[in-house]
């Protein structure tokens, strides 16, 4: 059991995490390559309290506040770049985090920080609470996407130029995807820093940044459903499948590769187009009901 | 144009320059836009036609010179803040948003308070209001026959319709049509012109940049013209038109 539990919990908190993407890159189209940096200032953030003695449930809200902060800074001075140039930048901000914190003993350096205690409950208190926040998390996407903010980020989306013209505020709306998916990525970094119990520089890297966007990508930019079911196979699969986790860089490009040439609206774009081949003369004025 | 306290000015652009790499591409431009006034703007191909107008509702910032709104310096603003303070530009090349239907599509630009904060954006879910007013506009500019259907669907002189109604949505004081009747059949420009025609009214002035002479000529009573970069004549169509700089820059008449 002990071990069905684990793997679900990591299940969970890879959909988290990766629903904390689909906002920033599925919702509002801005790519990042960098999304593993705000997971690993979540786990940090939480992991540093829970040590000096706070209750893991406690920490959520810092590590959300933290990881939503330098999410906001990041945000900003990324504002002027776009597309290609912008999957550069945050690259660059996965780079830095892991050199800084290499470089930081209080944070434990290259050794990381050990010994990180366990959640109230243990691992069916985890487990729980991580069901629970996922689940908040996905209904506050669903709410979000069917909001006038889903509708505006549909339109950065698709053309910022035309949104600007329209009358949006371009910047603000960015700022905001920013703040809401990096301070979701925090707060999954917290339940993962107390998952595993031992957090080190190499466990936010590049390849989780990779990792995480292929589940977006695979799942279908912007789709709920598609990323979840992405998220929950591609983390699951590593644990089962050693020679996944062996070559999991080589993976997971390959998957990027794939879904990009071939399937570029992902699994929630083939279920979709299923749909319509089933139901052609759906009328578009209910499918956004 | 006188009393400038007491005409109804809605826009003065003052002496613009609008330069690339050292070149100017817009060299003191200057015109004035009344109330319920629709002002046609012509120039040769070059001429820096949309350039002025990217330049007036706040794509390109200008090297110098003076945009006022309504009364107001807009010079320094950005884009948003002036499409909010009441500007709206209709674009030549038609940019609609294909995963949306064109009902949608006015419907955003119909959203005000919703497109500039995130906050009213996240509370607000109902977009029948927003819906009613955008179906009321296509209606208006003769779309109501397609409210559902996505943009791919549609030929170019439906979307050339939609610009206009997304523009129209933001409920402008001075609405920039840059080049609606380019690629329509004469048929379809004419009628195109004909809607342009009924659009200036209380409170809003339009200014049509357009090559189409017959239709500026059959609708506009008052012409701007634009030559190099620098403005060339402005008053009464008639009068601009028999000016012989303008018969040369744009007609291409020696004598």
């Amino acid at each position: 059991m002990a071990y069905e539990m684990i793997v679900l919990t990591n299940m969970l908190i890879a959909i988290l995490f990766a629903q904390s993407l689909n906002l920033i890159t599925g919702f509002c189209g801005q790519v990042s390559l960098g999304h593993a940096a705000f997971l690993g200032i979540g786990a940090y953030t939480s992991a540093m309290l829970t040590k000096a003695g706070w209750p893991l449930a406690a920490t959520f809200i810092p590590a959300m506040v933290v990881a939503g902060m330098i999410g906001v800074i990041v945000g900003a001075a990324s504002l002027r770049v776009r597309h290609d140039f912008l999957a550069i930048t945050t690259m660059g901000v996965s780079f830095l985090f892991t050199g800084i914190i290499r470089k930081q003993d209080m944070l434990g350096g290259e050794m990381g920080i050990a010994g990180i205690p366990a959640a109230y409950g243990g691992r069916v208190g985890l487990l729980l609470m991580t069901l629970c926040l996922t689940i908040l998390f996905i209904t506050i996407m669903i709410y979000v996407k069917r909001s006038w903010m889903g509708f505006v980020f549909e339109s950065i989306a698709e053309d910022e130029d035309t949104a600007g013209v329209l009358g949006i505020d371009v910047r603000r709306f960015k700022l905001f995807a920013f703040v809401l998916g990096t301070a979701g990525a925090g707060l999954a970094g917290a339940l993962y820093a107390h998952q595993v119990r031992f957090i080190g520089p190499d466990s936010f890297g590049f390849v989780e940044s990779v990792t995480v966007l292929s589940m977006v990508i695979v799942g279908g930019i912007g789709s709920i459903w598609g990323v979840t079911i992405a998220a929950a196979l591609l983390s699951v699969m590593p644990q089962f499948f050693q020679v996944i986790d062996d070559y999991k860089l080589l993976v997971y490009g390959l998957l990027l590769f794939f879904a990009m040439r071939f399937l570029p609206d992902g699994l929630g774009g083939l279920a979709k187009r299923f749909r319509q081949k089933r139901n052609p003369d759906r009328s578009p004025e209910r499918s956004q009901a | 144009m006188i009393a400038a306290k007491t005409s109804s000015l809605l826009l003065d652009v003052k002496n613009v320059t609008v330069t690339f790499g050292g070149l100017n591409a817009v060299d003191g431009a200057r015109l004035a836009l009344e109330d319920n006034q629709l002002l046609g703007f012509i120039g040769p191909n070059g001429a820096g036609k949309t350039t002025l107008m990217r330049a007036i509702i706040g794509m390109l910032t200008p090297s110098s010179g003076q945009i006022i709104l309504d009364g107001q310096d807009i010079s320094s603003r950005r884009l948003v803040d002036r499409i909010n303070l009441g500007m709206a530009l209709a674009q030549q090349i038609i940019k609609p948003l294909k995963d949306m239907t064109l009902l949608d599509n006015v419907a955003l630009a119909a959203g005000s308070g919703k497109l500039l904060s995130p906050i009213k954006a996240m509370i607000h879910r109902s977009r029948q209001h927003e819906q009613d007013i955008a179906h009321g506009l296509l209606t208006e500019v003769g779309l109501a026959d397609a409210i559902y259907k996505y943009p791919a669907e549609l030929p170019l002189g439906f979307l050339k319709r939609l610009e206009v109604a997304r523009a129209l949505a933001r409920q402008p004081k001075v609405l920039l049509l840059d080049e609606p009747l380019a690629g329509l059949s004469i048929k379809e420009a004419e009628d195109m012109a004909d809607l342009i025609m009924g659009l200036p009214c209380k409170g809003r002035g339009v200014i049509l940049i357009e090559h189409n002479l017959s239709q500026v000529r059959r609708i506009c009573k008052t012409l701007y013209v634009q030559n190099n970069g620098r403005p060339l004549a402005f008053g009464a169509t008639e009068d601009v038109l028999e000016k012989r700089e303008v018969q040369m820059a744009y007609l291409g008449k020696s004598e």
